[in-house]
Formats: structure tokens, C-alpha cells, sequence
């Protein structure tokens, strides 16, 4: 890349963000799930994410976008508290969840976990058999109480996520034995297993091949009528493809929030517009 | 062919004569060790597999009640108090009627164990009727009679030179020739406590000390190591000045020498808690204090490589840190913690330094029923056999060295495959 067109993306990337731009806020209360006001993480002594204000509505796809290194996945894992396992971590700000806030003293971190599910981005299988693997949040939790409870819950779990079919025979084979796109189904299954509200995806398909990313998209567009989905996702097609609405985060600050559509077709920020075309990022 | 190739081809072969130079030193390396390692162990099989066997002795003894004072009703206490190596000493007497000579009669008395009389005792206290009778018996024979038997004395050196005079040779001649000598396995060797008679010692003691020392240490080192490397990776806080110092302190812990173990044990827990001395149960105390640094470190590793990963689904599943740890990064960091388990404990079985300081390097004729009874171990018993005069000890103390080495091979099986066991449920 030539200095000339570097001086001049950074002009481009320089562009400041004084107010979030679109619609980052749902009209109808009832519609809103999980909902952040003034969102601001810290690690340390820096920070990460500014003021994010932004409301996630029940049944949808939300799409969060944006560079490397812009806060996106730091924003997730805010969402269930994740960053509560790094230690230099500070979420300051509203988190809520169905109205609650999720950061009070009241909350317990592990109920919300069992609220708000997470997949991540490396398919992580536990190295247990498939069985297992979808069985463990149950267990955990003891939201069965025999074993054909369990069974039918396994089976409906990969079911819904779309593996069922293909590992019925070997469930007590091991879940690290699968492919790649196998296993993050699994994960997926394991979250499900758990039924969760909210499905937060960190990068979910960035490890898979086309033929598996295709499938999870089809798999998150059906589980979407039960549950709702936060996904980070570095590819704005499989945004473009998936989400409802998109939400484009720039150096810890969100920029533009609109339904998908517009993002992508007429972007209100200027930052966006050079995201989406390629300029940058 | 441009510049920059031709002059990566002048140099290619220069890298692979380097390559092939280096492959050649650990080539080199690896057998000079091999060949070490089968010496030491040519060395040590070949002196030590005769221990494995006793030559022992055919007596005719008439047990006459009479020499013993005893009739077939006189109570036990009596039985027991007897003189029965009077017994023994007709019987070669018998034998051998030919003996005047004062000096002869204590040699000729000599080619028996001392321990032939407490067998005939035993086996009178348990049958008093055989008082009166007569009957063939093996006993254990003399140290250098079984020394001579397996062929470490040469009859042709001149006399002075030998530990075996003439007539005793006279004599053990006429033994084999009456197929009275015979070579059986050695049963004392693996029965008995230590002796000051080789023919009597045996290594029960040291390794029954052995064995309650480690299942201490074990006991003791690992669910505490475990313990401590877990805390110190999953629940202490990081960059925390204390912590640092307990890490830095345990490293060092792991490079202290053993003596100071030994002394700090000495200090702590005989003079100031009163454990009894010389005991498995302070040996274990004092091994565990330095087996544990190495399991720590080593189990501090092993959790550290769990990939970050498996924690996060767990977390996000809504485990709680606890179940975390127990359901996930410990089994999966446990084939880790075994090695470095395995390493400490092979350590501190091999340890005699500290074991100094606390008394367990003593003469130990009783074998250890508990933790708390006076004991050695397996290391111990073989320096102190080693140092021991008598030609007989230098084949048991290579013989001691074989069953340690068993017995650590059969420790560190174990651990293996335990390991597996774990590493079978990736």
C-alpha cells in the first residue's frame, strides 16, 4: 500500500465519532431484551469501550461489525460477564436484561451465564463424548431429573442444531472427533441444551469453511424464532446475510446502528461507508 | 540462476555437513549413556542375583532333653529359655567327631547360622513333642560358607590368605559330597529386618519403610501440591506482590538441598510438634516438604497449558469457577500433574540426605508394622549394608539396589498408567 493511500484512510479513519447515528434504541419496551446505557469497559487503565448505548430486541439477529481491535467482542462478553474472569477488567455503565441489571450485586453471574449462552469463536467441545457435551449444562444445572429426560433433551438439542442427524450413532464418541463445523454445531447444541434467552456468537463460522458457515446461518436464522442472537462477525456478508439490524463499532465506539438493509445500502456515517466499501478495516 | 541462489547453493553444503555433524553428536551422546546404563546395570544384576539365593545346611539334631533341660511338658516360658545351640553344636560335633582343637570347635560351630537355634526353638515351642526325637533339618548356613558356595573364595589362594582355613574346607567338602550343602532361594532376604549377620539380613524393614514413607509423602504431597498450584493459577490474584513472592519462593524451594529439609524437620516436627524419630511418619513429613515444590511447579504448568478455551465454555455454560476447575482444567491438566508427581516421588524415594537428620539412618532390626514404629529405608539400607565388612553384604547391596530400582519402576507403572487413564478422555 502506497503512503498516499495510507495518509489518506487515516484522514478517513480519523473522522470523529461525537453521537451514535441510526436507530440504537427499540420504540416498543416490550420488545427490548437486553438493553445498555453509557456502556464503558476498561482493562486496566485503558479503555475499551466508550458509552455504548444500544438496545437488543427479543427475536432478533444483531449484527456487530467493525476493524479489529474496536471493542466488539469486548462488548459481547460484557453482556454476560465474561470479563468478569479477567481480573483487570471494569464494566461500568447500565447492562440490563429484561429491565435487570445484570452487573448489580443481586445478579449471580452463573444464573445469568445460564441466561445469556455464549458460542465462541474456536469450536471448544469439551474432550467428552458428544453426549456429554450437550448433557453438561443439564446436569449443571439439574434442569433434568432422569436419565430419559436427558436423553430426549440431547436429542432435540442437536436436533435443533442441526446435528442430529449426523452423529444419532456415535454419541458416545468423542466431541473432539468431529469437524470443525460438526463441533461448532456441537457448542452450539450445548449452549441450547442449557435454553438459554440470549445467544451471544463471538466470530462463530471465522474457523469454518463455506459449506458449515452456510449451514450455522441457516441454523441461526431458525433459532432466532425462539431465542435472540448478538453475533460479531468480521464477514459483512454473512452480516448483510443473516442479521436484522447491524451495529458498527469503530475504536470502542459505536458508530451507526440501523436495520441491516440500510447499513449496507445507504450507510448514514461516513465511518461505515468507508467500512462497508472496503476502504478500510 | 541468479546471484542470491548461487550463493545459498555454495552454502548448502556447508549447512548439511552442520546438520549432519550435530545429529551425529546426540547420536554419540545417547549411546555413551546407553552404554553407562548397561554397565551400571551389568554390574549391579551381576553382583547382586546370587544374593537371591542362600546355601543352606543338612543337620542331624537329636533333640535331646536332657542337653536342654526340657521334657515334653515343661511350660512355654522354659521352651523358650533354653539353650538349643548347645543342640546344634552336638549335632556338628556328631558330624564331624574328629574336632579337639578349641579353636576348630568354634570354626566347626561356625558353619551354621546363629540362627539355626532360634529355628529349632521355634520349631520345638510350636511341637514340644519333638523333644527326644532326632530328624534331619536345613538350617541357614554361615555367611562365609554361603560366600564360599557361590565361588568368591578361591580354595587354591594360600591359606593365610583366605577366610576359610583348611579344615573348613575339609568339612564343607564333606558336606557336598553328602549333598548336605544346597543352594535354595533366599526367602530371609525378602522376610527378615536388617542383621548384623548377612546371612540373617534381610531388606523387609527398609522396604516396608520405604513403603510407609512414600504412601505418606504421597499422601501428604499431592492433594497439598495439587491444592496449592490450583490456587495459585485459578484463584489468587494476579500481579499480586504476595503472590509473586510465594512463587518466587517456591522455585527456590525446588533448588534448596535436601540436608536443610532434613534439619528443618529435625526442628519442626521432632523438637518442637515431638513426632517420634526415626519413624516413616517424620521421614514422610520431611520427604513431603521436599517433594512438594516439584509438584507444584510441574502441576502449575500442566493447568497452564489447559487451553483458555475450555474454561471460557464451561464459564459460558454457567459453571461456576469451582466447577470449572474440578469438572474441566484439573482432569484435563492431570496427566501434567501425575508426571511431575511421579518425579517428585521418584526423588524421594531415592532420598537419603534429609532422612539423616531425623534419625531413619539406624540399625533397624525390627520390620516397621506402622507408621510410628522406629524404621529405614531402601536407600539407607544400601549405604549402610555397603559400608559393612563382611564379604556376603556386597551382594545384597547390589541385590537392595535391584529391588529399589523394582520397586520404583513398579511406582512410576502405576502412575503411568493412571496417566493414561487420564489422557484417555481427551
Amino acid at each position: 500500500m502506497s503512503t498516499e493511500i495510507a495518509d489518506k484512510n487515516r484522514d478517513e479513519f480519523d473522522i470523529e465519532i461525537l453521537n451514535t447515528v441510526g436507530k440504537p434504541f427499540i420504540d416498543k419496551p416490550e420488545d427490548i431484551k437486553m438493553a445498555t446505557r453509557d456502556c464503558d469497559v476498561f482493562y486496566g487503565d485503558k479503555q475499551a469501550i466508550f458509552g455504548v448505548d444500544l438496545d437488543i430486541g427479543k427475536n432478533e439477529i444483531i449484527a456487530m461489525i467493525g476493524p479489529s481491535g474496536c471493542g466488539k467482542s469486548t462488548y459481547l462478553r460484557a453482556l454476560n460477564r465474561m470479563n468478569d474472569t479477567i481480573e483487570i477488567c471494569r464494566v461500568s455503565g447500565s447492562l440490563t436484561l429484561d429491565g435487570q441489571d445484570i452487573y448489580s450485586k443481586k445478579q449471580d453471574p452463573v444464573l445469568l451465564r445460564a441466561r445469556v449462552g455464549m458460542v465462541f469463536q474456536k469450536p471448544n467441545p469439551f474432550p467428552k463424548s458428544i453426549y456429554d457435551n450437550v448433557a453438561y449444562g443439564a446436569r449443571l444445572h439439574g434442569l433434568v431429573s432422569n436419565k430419559a429426560d436427558l436423553d430426549d433433551l440431547v436429542e432435540a438439542s442437536l436436533t435443533k442444531a442441526g446435528l442430529f442427524k449426523e452423529v444419532k450413532d456415535n454419541l458416545q464418541k468423542p466431541g473432539t472427533g468431529l469437524s470443525g463445523g460438526q463441533q461448532q454445531r456441537l457448542c452450539i447444541a450445548r449452549t441450547i441444551a442449557v435454553d438459554p434467552e440470549v445467544i451471544l456468537m463471538d466470530e462463530p463460522t471465522s474457523a469454518l469453511d463455506p459449506i458449515a458457515t452456510a449451514i450455522i446461518e441457516e441454523l441461526m436464522d431458525e433459532l432466532r424464532h425462539n431465542y435472540t442472537i448478538a453475533i460479531v462477525t468480521h464477514s459483512m456478508q454473512q452480516a448483510a446475510r443473516i442479521s436484522q439490524r447491524t451495529a458498527y463499532f469503530h475504536l470502542g465506539k459505536l458508530v451507526e446502528v440501523n436495520a441491516t438493509n440500510d447499513v449496507f445500502t445507504n450507510p448514514e456515517h461516513q465511518l461505515t461507508e468507508n467500512y462497508i466499501t472496503g476502504r478500510f478495516g | 540462476m541468479n546471484k542470491s541462489t548461487q550463493i545459498v547453493e555454495a552454502g548448502l553444503q556447508k549447512r548439511y555437513a552442520k546438520e549432519k555433524r550435530f545429529r551425529l553428536y546426540g547420536l554419540i551422546s545417547i549411546l555413551i549413556s546407553l552404554a553407562f546404563l548397561v554397565i551400571l546395570l551389568a554390574d549391579i544384576i551381576g553382583k547382586g542375583y546370587p544374593a537371591f539365593q542362600q546355601t543352606y545346611v543338612k543337620l542331624d539334631v537329636t533333640i535331646d532333653g536332657e542337653v536342654l533341660g526340657l521334657t515334653a511338658e515343661s511350660p512355654e516360658d522354659k521352651l523358650y529359655s533354653a539353650s538349643y545351640s548347645k543342640v546344634i553344636r552336638n549335632a556338628l560335633r556328631e558330624k564331624f567327631p574328629g574336632v579337639t582343637d578349641r579353636k576348630q570347635k568354634r570354626a566347626l560351630s561356625n558353619l551354621v547360622s546363629k540362627s539355626a537355634a532360634y529355628e529349632l526353638r521355634d520349631m520345638v515351642v510350636e511341637n514340644p513333642n519333638l523333644i527326644g526325637t532326632s530328624g534331619s533339618y536345613w538350617f541357614l548356613a554361615k555367611d562365609d560358607v554361603d560366600v564360599f558356595m557361590k565361588g568368591n573364595i578361591d580354595r587354591n589362594l594360600p591359606e593365610s590368605d583366605r577366610r576359610i582355613k583348611d579344615y573348613q574346607l575339609e568339612w564343607i567338602d564333606t558336606l557336598v559330597a553328602e549333598n548336605r550343602l544346597e543352594k535354595r532361594f533366599n526367602t530371609v532376604l525378602f522376610t527378615e529386618a536388617d542383621s548384623r549377620e548377612p546371612e540373617q539380613a534381610g531388606i523387609r524393614g527398609a522396604l516396608m519403610g520405604s513403603l510407609y514413607t512414600m504412601l505418606i509423602t504421597m499422601c501428604l504431597a499431592f492433594p497439598i501440591g495439587v491444592a496449592a498450584a490450583t490456587y495459585l493459577e485459578e484463584f489468587a490474584p494476579q500481579n499480586n506482590k504476595w503472590v509473586d513472592l510465594i512463587e518466587i519462593n517456591i522455585n527456590n524451594l525446588a533448588a534448596v538441598p535436601s540436608i536443610v529439609f532434613g534439619l528443618l524437620g529435625l526442628a519442626v516436627y521432632i523438637n518442637f510438634f515431638g513426632v517420634p524419630r526415626s519413624t516413616p511418619l517424620v521421614g514422610g513429613l520431611v520427604l513431603t516438604l521436599m517433594t512438594l515444590p516439584t509438584i507444584i511447579i510441574a502441576s502449575r504448568a500442566a493447568i497452564k497449558a489447559v487451553p483458555p478455551s475450555m474454561r471460557e465454555a464451561a464459564l459460558g455454560l454457567g459453571a461456576s469457577k469451582v466447577q470449572t476447575v474440578f469438572q474441566h482444567v484439573l482432569p484435563m491438566a492431570m496427566p501434567g500433574i501425575l508426571t511431575g508427581t511421579i518425579i517428585g516421588m521418584a526423588q524421594a524415594l531415592g532420598e537419603t540426605a534429609p532422612l539423616l537428620m531425623i534419625g531413619m539412618i539406624a540399625f533397624v532390626s525390627d520390620i516397621p508394622q506402622s507408621i510410628i514404629d522406629p524404621s529405614t529405608v531402601m536407600p539407607v539400607q544400601i549405604y549402610l549394608w555397603s559400608d559393612s565388612p563382611e564379604r556376603a553384604f556386597t551382594e545384597r547391596t547390589s541385590a537392595a539396589i535391584i529391588v529399589l530400582l523394582a520397586f520404583l519402576i513398579t511406582m512410576n507403572l502405576v502412575a503411568i498408567m493412571l496417566r493414561k487413564r487420564f489422557e484417555k478422555r481427551w
